[in-house]
């Protein structure tokens, strides 16, 4: 009995083949999208933690030279012989590779046990130094060591033992000394010791991981509402499936087939295939994955400095988490039409009638749950702090604006109804409204994806001309130099005094200011800093304050940060407290700036000389090569301001090709969502569509008719997807972006930007309704007859 | 583990993983330096005991280590993994150079030893394990008892020495304090070749870090070391001669002829100031200082160790130990040191130890009272544990602490015992 | 007695209370016997029906099929019992559309567990399906549909079979020919055969009639 009845079952697929599709095609959808974003985030993650791991840094405080670059072996030795419990790292940075040698015998990272594969035991006697590092590192040391491939090296470094390390570089010196966590009772202070180190606290590192984890907070906020358009489509797939095949079920239960036995099957096959489903999803998800992530690993290593690798492992948590996801969201949606076989009258008909009074009362619950979920957006937009708060102000704005949808489309509908002046327009009007129940999760699904669409492009929009226009601001001179003496920056200087041209030099140094890392900088004040910075606030003519060395201006982060604006005080150095005259916009830099007169940073740092020079110039191109020719600097040290630009934009541009890509997706799948739901509904509808084409409409108008629909239908959702992805990028721009990166967005609008989301949302609509209007118009009269001699 | 078979250590270290915290909170390197000791044979047993039979213990770890954070767990998984078994596996690599068999390149302890002082104080760097062992048992001004550990371990993963990080020489050393309710211990590495540690013999000064062993000759030294939350300044002044363990300071582990180079000092008198979280203690009693040195690892069937050594307030003293095999006791040997440090070798099965109690202690137990009986020596007497939870939580984890003695004699002493699940 | 029915009641609820449909109803059937029940719109035919294939309780009184209370099986009981005793054939035909004639015709007796090549073979010949046994039903005429219902509810050997308007969906013609086929066959298998009709042609041909009116039979 049980094989006749799953051969039965099966049947269906193998008479309906694009239905099957339809079903595995939305589920391997909905699973790809999540495990796609899964994989890149998990990715991402293990790359970072590999990298923090391996190479000691974020976790440990560290010794570092306080000038140079090299410790003596020495000093290692006093410090340990004076109870400081350090390990020695050399550190060498080789064609874009960052040689790091650590003794796997002190060091206190577990994970340079692994580099510790560096058993002390196999260097005996060894020939050649052997290193550790991923595989796409190791392509690039070539064969000047031996390479172990190691998966869990963290990208872009080579790790090798200390010893090894120092005969590879050629070098007798350590590059700094990790401080283990644990250390003795008894120490003499550092100054003691090794008064030529200066005891570098880990917490410096700890400010990437932050950033770092908004920028996946808001992947996984991404994920997230894909995987739920991803859920609608499961939903409507399920209701696809069991749609059609209500008649076969009715009728195995009356020849006998026990109900109990009817649900098993059939929840096993529909697992079957969801597991088959979610299988190619996983793949799929794999694929976007390793198509994303090398902008993903970009856009981090560009706004943060943190490298992760470019290459996808296929971990567990991910593809375990898509699959037990898609695979409850299955069950879910199962569950309710289980309940309803259970439910179903074995012989009388089952009539879509039923569904829309079962959702009146439903509209009800739905109507009452959106006010709450909108209301409580509404009192976190006032009162939340914090990112949390923000990502959940969006979720409950999301989700309330979704639960509202259909009810709102109803009301649209009826209004339109009541306007009809002719019957067509009327019963037009009247079963649009008829199928909104049946097509409310594929509607959903779409104000969704339109909706973050909205917003997230009007972020990035925001983000690139507040970050063009600031570019333009900071980089106005034509030629940047870097200089590496203080003998090199006094003779350009001179030089480029003499020639005339208004030169900047930058000094810069690290510091403390207002509990928080920061970098100082002492600039020249002249005509080119008046003109071209914009403040986000400032007292009256700050640049005049900054050069009489009276005040000093912050970037937004390190107000923002410290809680400090205009007119507040900051400590500069133990002894020097200065008021803030403005603060800058400063976009993609995590780190706290404070801008000094080159008088007062000369003041503070004596010692230290001109990075770099900024020089104004209207040929840039001679004027680098006279720098060559007479300075006798290499062309290597001049950067011109267009290339800056470009490659600083380039950055920013990588930053959302993912969200922009993952856009995209999410729209594809909304679309797929509606196609879905109309095939579901097209079986159900053609009782309604009989009477009207007996009437006299031709099945070609019923087919215009339904694509007319689906576009009026994605032209409300739009309307509806419209305020609600401007108030998403609002929460974005002023609420998740403060939290996560410190500084506020101005919000611009681009209503063409919207205008071609409109358009693209439509086209997605009137190709999902296109399958569904054109079985409609080839519909032959018969198929369409049977509904009266089957209606009883 | 004074007079710890050599490889012992490094089977166990091979066999099984220390405790879970250990392995991911920094120092996780003594599986790496443990390894250094054992034998390919060996290692290959442990690997696949490991591979095969996942001990339960390293299920435990990997179970705990598998229910955190997400992120952290695979990667603390891996890392687990690779703790497990890299040790014996670079080992396995490493040695796979050199030959085969468990000797080659390394020197073997032959019988008949003839020592030369004081060079044989310092390093044997041609044998794959060497130690520098001190316990003592010290009373404090208000009759408290401690006990007191300093030892310094030396491990070649290769036979020889080599200038600088080249050098295939591992230290490390262990530092305890026993206090009737508490027992503090703590552990440090060093690479050898770069002077982080060593031992030189004349005059005499053993060092890693800050921690000292030193003296103008053998009989009098001064013994500093730290941890976190505890330390010792200590004087030694030898009140006996050298004696020589086995036959000649020739000490046979095992029927199947596994043996070491084995001598002691057990007559110091040892003085100076305990640092406690509470404060210094002024404290004084006797020390005990094994030297032993080897290439050898147990033999296959030894599970683990019970060592004792006892002064007895007559002012004999006694050294035996028994090495298990599985639950059953083993071979067995032991030392009577008269008064005036002559000696009497006790052949296997001379010397016997009985459990009479099990206490838990880090998740195992293991016994802390004995019956031991010696009766060529006229020794039969009760052993029990001074602080019965002395457990030295280290890279290598074992029990070591000070204890006192009833029976035919009362005394006290120092037990130590190994491989205990 | 194949079929009995003794006092059956039954009644629906809807918005305005409650509805009687059956008030003691009561009837048997023995094996080979034909019976045709009669009625308006309305007035409890297919009730009847549905209760004695199981598909639906009875509130009160006792229905027995094959010897078997129907009052007191479980679902999978009941199941059973339809599968090995019952015979359904509706007015839409009920075929399912993914399977080919020849799959569903030997479709209830593979759930019943017992195919019979040859039974199902001289029914389809019987019946004149031959030529259609590899088709799928869509691509049949009413009326061959009807005929592989009957042929699929045949072949299963069923002690007792219920047909609900069976006929009512084909031509005149065609109806009388179904009809006659599936009363031939009913005849060979020594089934008993309760049939729902409003048409008093049809009810003629059987065996027995018997007519409903305000929920009791006269």
């Amino acid at each position: 009995m049980i094989g006749a009845c799953l051969r039965a079952l099966m049947s269906h697929w193998r008479r309906r083949p694009l239905q099957l599709l339809a079903y595995l095609g939305g589920l391997a959808l909905a699973t790809a999208l999540w495990s796609g974003v899964q994989a890149i985030n998990t990715e991402a993650r293990a790359s970072y933690d590999a990298a923090a791991a391996t190479l000691g840094e974020g976790q440990f405080d560290q010794l570092v030279p306080r000038q140079g670059a090299s410790i003596a072996l020495e000093e290692f030795l006093a410090l340990r012989r004076a109870g400081w419990l350090v390990s020695p790292v050399i550190e060498s940075a080789q064609d874009g590779l960052r040689l790091v040698g650590i003794d796997p015998v002190t060091s206190p990272t577990g994970l340079s046990m692994l580099a510790g594969g560096i058993a002390p035991g196999e260097f005996a006697g060894r020939e050649r130094p052997r290193l550790f590092a991923n595989a796409e590192s190791a392509a690039r040391l070539g064969d000047r060591a031996e390479v172990v491939i190691n998966p869990d090296i963290a990208p872009g470094v080579a790790i090798g033992d200390v010893g090894d390390l120092q005969r590879l570089l050629g070098r007798d010196d350590l590059s700094r000394l990790v401080v283990l966590p644990e250390q003795p009772r008894l120490q003499p202070p550092l100054s003691e010791i090794a008064p030529g180190l200066r005891l570098q606290p880990s917490q410096q590192v700890a400010d990437v991981a932050q950033l770092t984890d908004s920028f996946h907070l808001n992947l996984t906020a991404f994920g997230l509402l894909s995987f739920a358009v991803g859920l609608f489509i499961v939903h409507s797939t399920i209701g696809l499936a069991f749609e059609q095949r209500r008649g076969m079920i009715r009728t195995l239960r009356a020849l006998g087939v026990p109900l109990r036995m009817l649900i098993a099957l059939i929840s096993a096959e529909m697992l079957m295939l969801a597991l088959l489903g979610a299988g190619v999803g996983i793949v799929l998800g794999y694929a976007i994955a390793g198509l994303l992530l090398p902008d993903v690993a970009a856009t981090l290593q560009g706004l943060y400095g943190a490298r992760i690798s470019g290459t996808l492992a296929l971990r567990p948590e991910w593809w375990l988490s898509a699959l037990a996801l898609t695979l409850l969201g299955t069950a879910a949606a199962l569950t309710g039409r289980l309940w309803q076989i259970a439910r179903m009258p074995v012989l009388a008909a089952v009539r879509p009638r039923a569904w829309s009074m079962a959702s009146a009362a439903r509209g009800r619950v739905q109507a009452l749950l959106s006010a709450a979920l909108l209301l409580a957006a509404a009192g976190l937009a006032l009162r939340g702090v914090g990112l949390i708060a923000g990502f959940a102000l969006l979720g409950c704005l999301l989700i309330g604006a979704a639960l509202a949808l259909p009810l709102l489309a109803g009301r649209v509908l009826r209004r339109a109804e009541a306007r009809a002046t002719t019957p067509i327009r009327a019963w037009f009007w009247a079963d649009t409204r008829q199928q909104l129940p049946g097509l409310s999760l594929a509607l959903m699904a779409l104000l969704l994806a339109v909706s973050a669409n909205i917003g997230v492009s009007t972020m990035v929009s925001s983000f690139r001309l507040t970050f063009t226009s600031f570019l333009d601001q900071r980089l106005a001179p034509e030629l940047y130099l870097q200089v590496e003496s203080a003998g090199q920056a006094a003779a350009a200087e001179a030089f480029l005094m003499a020639r005339g041209k208004e030169v900047l030099p930058l000094y810069s140094a690290r510091s403390e200011v207002a509990g928080q890392p920061a970098r100082l900088f002492g600039v020249r004040v002249g005509p080119t800093y008046r003109e071209s910075w914009a403040f986000l606030g400032s007292r009256s003519d700050p640049w005049e304050s900054v050069e009489a060395g009276e005040a000093v201006i912050v970037n937004e982060q390190l107000a923002r940060r410290g809680s400090l604006w205009v007119g507040d005080e900051v400590q500069i150095s133990p002894d020097l407290r200065l008021p803030i005259a403005a603060v800058v916009g400063d976009y993609g830099n995590p780190q706290g700036q404070v801008v000094l007169s080159e008088a007062m940073f000369a003041a503070l740092y004596p010692d230290t000389h001109a990075a770099s020079f900024g020089i104004r110039t209207d040929d840039p191109a001679s004027l680098r090569e006279q720098i060559v020719a007479e300075l006798g600097l290499p062309d290597s040290a001049m950067t011109n301001q267009a290339a800056l630009k470009a490659m600083s934009l380039e950055v920013f541009d990588r930053t959302f090709t993912v969200t922009a890509a993952l856009n995209v997706l999410t729209l594809g799948v909304a679309g797929f969502a509606i196609l879905m739901s109309l095939l579901t509904l097209a079986d159900q509808r053609l009782p309604q569509l009989a009477p009207v084409w007996a009437l006299g409409l031709t099945r070609r108008r019923l087919g215009r008719l339904e694509l007319l629909r689906a576009l009026v239908l994605a032209g409300i959702v739009f309307l509806c997807a419209l305020p609600l992805g401007l108030a998403l990028a609002w929460v974005l721009l002023t609420i998740v972006n403060v939290e996560a990166f410190g500084w506020q967005l101005p919000m611009y609008l681009f209503p063409l930007d919207y205008a071609w989301l409109g358009g693209y949302a439509l086209i997605a609509a009137l190709l999902a309704a296109a399958w569904p209007a054109l079985r409609l118009m080839r519909m032959p009269p018969s198929a369409l007859l049977k509904v009266f001699a089957n209606e009883r | 583990m004074a007079s710890s078979p050599p490889g012992a250590l490094a089977a166990r270290a091979c066999a099984r993983p220390p405790q879970g915290g250990r392995i991911l909170r920094p120092p996780g390197q003594p599986h790496a330096l443990a390894s250094g000791r054992a034998e390919p044979d060996e290692m290959q047993h442990a690997k696949d005991r490991l591979l095969k039979k996942p001990d339960p213990a390293a299920h435990r770890v990997a179970n705990s280590v598998l229910g955190r954070g997400k992120h952290l767990s695979r990667q603390s998984a891996i890392l687990l993994f690779v703790l497990l078994l890299w040790p014996c596996m670079a080992l396995a690599q490493g040695f796979s150079g050199l030959g085969t068999t468990a000797d080659e390149g390394f020197a073997m302890p032959q019988p008949g030893p003839v020592f030369d002082f004081p060079a044989d104080h310092g390093p044997h760097p041609d044998y794959r394990i060497e130690w520098w062992y001190i316990t003592a048992n010290l009373t404090g001004p208000d009759e408290t008892a401690y006990g007191l550990q300093w030892t310094l371990f030396r491990s070649a993963l290769a036979p020889g020495e080599a200038e600088g990080w080249a050098s295939p020489q591992i230290w490390f050393a262990h530092a305890a304090i026993t206090t009737p309710d508490r027992h503090f211990a703590t552990e440090r590495f060093a690479r050898g070749g770069i002077g982080q540690a060593g031992v030189e013999a004349d005059p005499f000064r053993a060092w890693i870090d800050e921690w000292v062993l030193e003296g103008p000759d053998f009989d009098t030294m001064r013994l500093t070391a730290n941890g976190p939350d505890f330390g010792y300044e200590m004087q030694l002044e030898a009140q006996g001669p050298l004696i020589f363990q086995g036959e000649g300071g020739f000490s046979v582990k095992s029927g199947e002829g596994q043996a070491s180079y084995y001598y002691s000092q057990p007559f110091f008198a040892i003085e100076g100031v305990l640092h406690l979280p509470e404060g210094p203690v002024p404290v004084r009693g006797d020390a005990w200082l094994d030297r032993e040195w080897s290439s050898q690892p147990l033999s296959e069937r030894q599970s683990g160790w019970d060592w004792f050594s006892l002064s007895f307030d007559n002012g004999e003293k006694l050294m035996g130990f028994q090495l298990r095999e599985g639950d059953e006791a083993g071979f067995t040997a032991a030392t009577c040191i008269a008064p005036d440090g002559s000696t009497r070798a006790m052949p296997d099965g001379a010397f016997t130890a009985q459990a009479l109690n099990t206490h838990e202690v880090a998740g195992r137990r293991l016994p802390t009272r004995w019956l031991l009986s010696l009766l060529d020596c006229g020794v039969e007497v009760t052993v029990e544990a001074l602080n019965h939870d002395a457990w030295m939580g280290l890279s290598i984890p074992y029990w070591e602490g000070p204890v006192t003695v009833q029976g035919s004699h009362t005394g006290r002493g120092y037990l130590e015992m190994t491989g205990y699940e | 007695m194949v079929l009995e029915f003794q006092e059956v009641r039954k009644s629906y609820r809807d918005s305005e209370g409650t509805v009687p449909v059956l008030q003691g109803v009561s009837f048997a059937l023995e094996a080979g016997q034909t019976l045709a029940l009669t009625g308006e719109s309305g007035s409890g035919k297919s009730t009847v029906l549905h209760i004695a294939s199981g598909l639906e309780a009875a509130d009160a009184g006792a229905v027995r099929v094959a010897g078997q209370d129907l009052t007191t099986l479980d679902d999978p009981a009941l199941a059973r019992l339809r599968r090995e005793e019952i015979a359904l054939v509706f007015q839409q035909f009920n075929l399912i559309p993914s399977l080919t004639v020849a799959a569903n015709i030997s479709f209830h007796a593979a759930l019943a567990g017992r195919v019979d090549q040859a039974h199902i073979e001289s029914l389809a010949g019987a019946l004149g399906l031959e030529a259609q046994m590899g088709k799928y039903p869509e691509a049949l005429s009413g009326g061959q549909q009807q005929r592989v219902a009957i042929a699929r509810a045949l072949a299963a050997r069923p002690r007792l079979m219920l047909a609900d308007e069976p006929t009512g969906n084909l031509d005149e013609g065609t109806a009388g020919q179904v009809l006659a086929q599936m009363l031939d066959l009913v005849a060979q298998t020594g089934a008993a055969l309760m049939l729902v009709t409003h048409s008093p042609a049809i009810a003629a041909r059987m065996d027995r009639q018997l007519h409903l009116r305000g929920g009791r039979l006269t």
